[in-house]
């Protein structure tokens, strides 16, 4: 018999506490795979956007428009190479479905949004159109938005000059991204800002908050801070950072939920340890007067000390490994069924934690029954002392 | 029967301690369980609690309309001198309508302890009437603001949350600066508030109209409601929705409640079944290890369900005494914490943990239910157990 083949029939003596156990385990790391997911999706969620881009908003906050009056003088600074800007149109589709609509000028989204994957003719068609609006693909799938459609849409926050909410735009184009990454960020609408502009009730001349793409990144520190000086005083302070900046400080806005995430995993992978652990320690308990056994026939403390290693870290490696399993494949679910709003991903960042968590779990639990095992006098577990 | 259950139930449980290390397992499972799931449901019920309690079922909220949050809502003067004569306000001390209209502006403070990232936090420019309507509120520390300066009143949970709102301290908004002259208590979400004058506030950021009109209701309630809202509809000078406090708040706890609820049933449930395996585990140990002595017993006359009900009760005390001291894990860590997210307005809604009584009685029947199904299993094996082969064995 092998080593390996006599470390799983130890591990399979027992069905039905082995079974049990593994149950557990896998449990455990459904459950951390599944967190894990929600981790990085408030941690590290801006993580491809790089620094290659600016966002400057109001100083009081990013929800109060600045005027577009500033556009050139941004435009001035130098290292700065195009500009775009973006307003919170507030959009509502369907059934009361709050969605990200932004107003904007086709063209300079474009230069500065190289990630948005459009044909020419669409940008161009998107340029022309005074009601046009491009959708991104995940959310045209979402509403079945077909290139021609007239989208009615809602705004619950700008009326039109006769009153009215009940905006209808017309899709000139649907988006895809450049990367896996991107592509799971196709879920907003870009409509045209100078149709908007003129036709909204609360006047023109109101940006948003710009874009501003650099011509190198070196220089993001030193343009942010030259803008934000060049409007200190003014009615309309602003606040220069860079978009993983922006978009950090946004899912921080929802607060202290990854705190309680990682709370959680604390609680769940302590309770693991100690299930786990406790059942391994019971299991070595038992088999003294065998290790004694398998001792006096010539096998040293140090291979005795791995077949016990090797259980646990069998038991943690399959456990880990099926409950990984799984909550990729509920993420998955969870990811179409969400229609990417929910984007759940167990990724291997997840599988790479999920694999640090088997070793760090296997040494945990096996390291103590293991070396009392290796200890193990040969006399004294013989006469059961 | 009932003896017989008893004596041998009292029998496993006085020796529980000769094997503490396996019944461990259980009481720690059920403690994680029971404390995970407590930790964040106390969430949403402390959430909603501040919000519930903000909103009151006598005041209406009017906003313009479709506009949903009163960030999003804008409301001009002479809408708002109209929507104060409508019918169903009631009168306040002074004979005129009870009537605040409210001007919010979204400014940024840092969190205590974040030196980048700043929270969207809201400033509330309000008339008198505000106070009236809002008879929990009250300025605990320094004083309350004076109409016409640019002087601040502080909620409690601000206090709390965020750096630099100390009394004496001056906020730089949008090249104007407010001195904090006055901290306010009020128990519901406007301590998630700057609160000052409206006049001053719509001088200052150069806003004509306001984001909403707060209006006392006349008694019955619903009627005045309801009158209140067809006066509103049949004026065409009007686009604005009404509604009461009450229904306003309690639409922006639902989605909280549904999104911590979805969480907390997940994890708690992968957790339970985590916690059965352990239970199960545990309880065969047991079973297996007393197979002498309940075979013994057996042949001494004692019946196979009072030897399945022994079984059981094991399983379900244990679980229960690690439910509760997952429960009081839960009280000790989180009850009370001070935590913020978002709310309706995107800004920042502070609010504080709140392990109730019920929370904690769900949290054990959980346990005891875990518990139930960890020893059932087990608990019939004993019973089947044949007396010959076990005393045999071993």
């Amino acid at each position: 018999m092998t080593k390996a083949g006599f470390v799983m029939a130890n591990l399979f003596r027992k069905k039905t506490r082995t079974t049990l156990t593994l149950m557990s385990v896998t449990m455990a790391f459904l459950l951390f795979g599944l967190l894990q997911a929600v981790n990085v999706l408030f941690n590290a969620g801006a993580d491809f956007i790089g620094a290659t881009r600016l966002i400057t908003q109001a100083r009081v906050s990013f929800t109060q428009s600045l005027p577009i009056s500033q556009l050139p003088k941004i435009e001035a600074v130098p290292g700065v190479e195009r500009v775009g800007w973006m307003q919170w149109f507030g959009g509502v589709v369907g059934e009361n479905d709050q969605i990200v609509a932004m107003a904007t000028d086709p063209l300079r989204l474009r230069d500065t949004y190289p990630e948005w994957v459009l044909p020419p003719d669409q940008w161009k068609a998107f340029a022309n159109t005074r009601t046009g609006m491009i959708a991104g693909k995940l959310i045209a799938e979402r509403y079945h938005w077909k290139v021609g459609d007239k989208i009615p849409m809602k705004s619950n926050i700008f009326p039109q000059k006769n009153g009215s909410k009940d905006w209808a735009f017309d899709l000139v184009g649907i988006y895809d991204g450049k990367d896996e990454n991107w592509k799971r960020a196709t879920n907003n609408v870009y409509i045209n800002y100078a149709y908007f502009d003129e036709a909204n009730q609360f006047g023109p001349g109101r940006a948003g908050i710009y874009i501003l793409k650099l011509t190198d990144p070196k220089y993001a520190t030193k343009v942010a801070r030259t803008i934000d000086a060049m409007f200190e005083n003014s009615p309309d302070e602003t606040k220069t950072q860079t978009e993983k900046d922006f978009n950090i400080g946004f899912i921080k806005q929802i607060g202290d939920i990854g705190l309680m995430v990682r709370w959680i995993l604390f609680a769940v992978f302590f309770t693991l340890l100690l299930v786990v652990g406790n059942t391994m320690a019971q299991s070595v308990r038992e088999r003294v007067p065998e290790l004694a056994v398998l001792k006096t026939l010539g096998f040293s403390d140090g291979t005795v000390l791995g077949f016990v290693l090797a259980e646990t870290f069998a038991l943690c490696s399959l456990g880990g490994l099926v409950g990984l399993t799984v909550a990729t494949a509920l993420g998955w679910l969870v990811e179409k069924g969400a229609g990417g709003q929910l984007p759940l991903q167990v990724d291997r960042h997840v599988w790479l934690a999920g694999a640090v968590a088997i070793v760090v779990l296997s040494l945990a639990v096996g390291l103590l029954p293991a070396l009392r095992a290796s200890r193990l006098k040969i006399v004294d577990a013989l006469a059961g002392r | 029967m009932i003896k017989q259950i008893v004596s041998i139930a009292a029998i496993n449980l006085r020796n529980i301690p000769q094997r503490w290390a396996s019944s461990l397992v259980i009481v720690i499972g059920l403690a994680g369980v029971v404390a995970v799931f407590s930790a964040l449901l106390a969430m949403s019920s402390g959430f909603a609690s501040t919000l519930e309690s903000t909103g009151s079922t006598d005041t209406a909220i009017i906003l313009r309309g479709g506009s949903q949050s009163e960030l999003n809502s804008a409301l001009l003067r002479d809408e708002v001198t109209l929507l104060r004569l409508e019918p169903g306000i009631r009168k306040g001390a002074d004979g005129k309508p009870l009537a605040s209209a409210e001007l919010i502006v979204i400014t940024e403070l840092l969190r205590k302890g974040d030196t980048r990232n700043g929270a969207n936090v809201t400033m509330r420019g309000v008339e008198p009437n505000g106070f009236a309507l809002r008879p929990k509120l009250h300025v605990t520390e320094g004083r309350m603001f004076k109409p016409g300066l640019r002087e601040l009143i502080v909620g409690r949970g601000v206090t709390r949350q965020f750096d630099g709102v100390e009394l004496g301290k001056t906020l730089r908004m949008r090249g104007s600066e407010w001195t904090v002259v006055g901290i306010f208590d009020s128990g519901d979400s406007n301590e998630s508030e700057l609160w000052t004058d409206a006049e001053v506030a719509q001088s200052t950021f150069n806003r004509r109209g306001f984001s909403s009109l707060l209006a006392g209701l006349e008694k019955p309630e619903a009627d005045a409601i309801r009158k209140l809202q067809a006066a509103a509809k049949a004026d065409p000078r009007l686009n604005v929705d009404v509604q009461t406090q009450q229904h306003y708040f309690s639409d922006q706890t639902k989605q909280f409640r549904r999104t911590i609820g979805g969480l907390a049933f997940v994890v708690t449930l992968i957790m339970a079944l985590g916690a059965i395996f352990a239970a199960l585990n545990t309880m065969y140990a047991a079973v297996a290890a007393r197979s002498k002595e309940i075979a013994t017993l057996r042949a001494l006359g004692f019946g196979g369900l009072a030897v399945m009900v022994s079984v059981m009760i094991e399983a379900v005390v244990l679980s229960l005494v690690g439910g509760a001291i997952g429960a009081a894990l839960a009280y000790v860590l989180f009850n009370n914490i001070s935590v913020s997210t978002l709310g309706q307005n995107f800004t920042q809604v502070v609010f504080a943990f709140k392990v109730t009584p019920q929370l904690v009685v769900t949290g054990l029947v959980i346990a005891m239910a875990v518990g139930f199904v960890g020893g059932l299993l087990p608990a019939v094996r004993a019973a089947r157990m044949r007396v010959t082969d076990a005393l045999r064995a071993g």
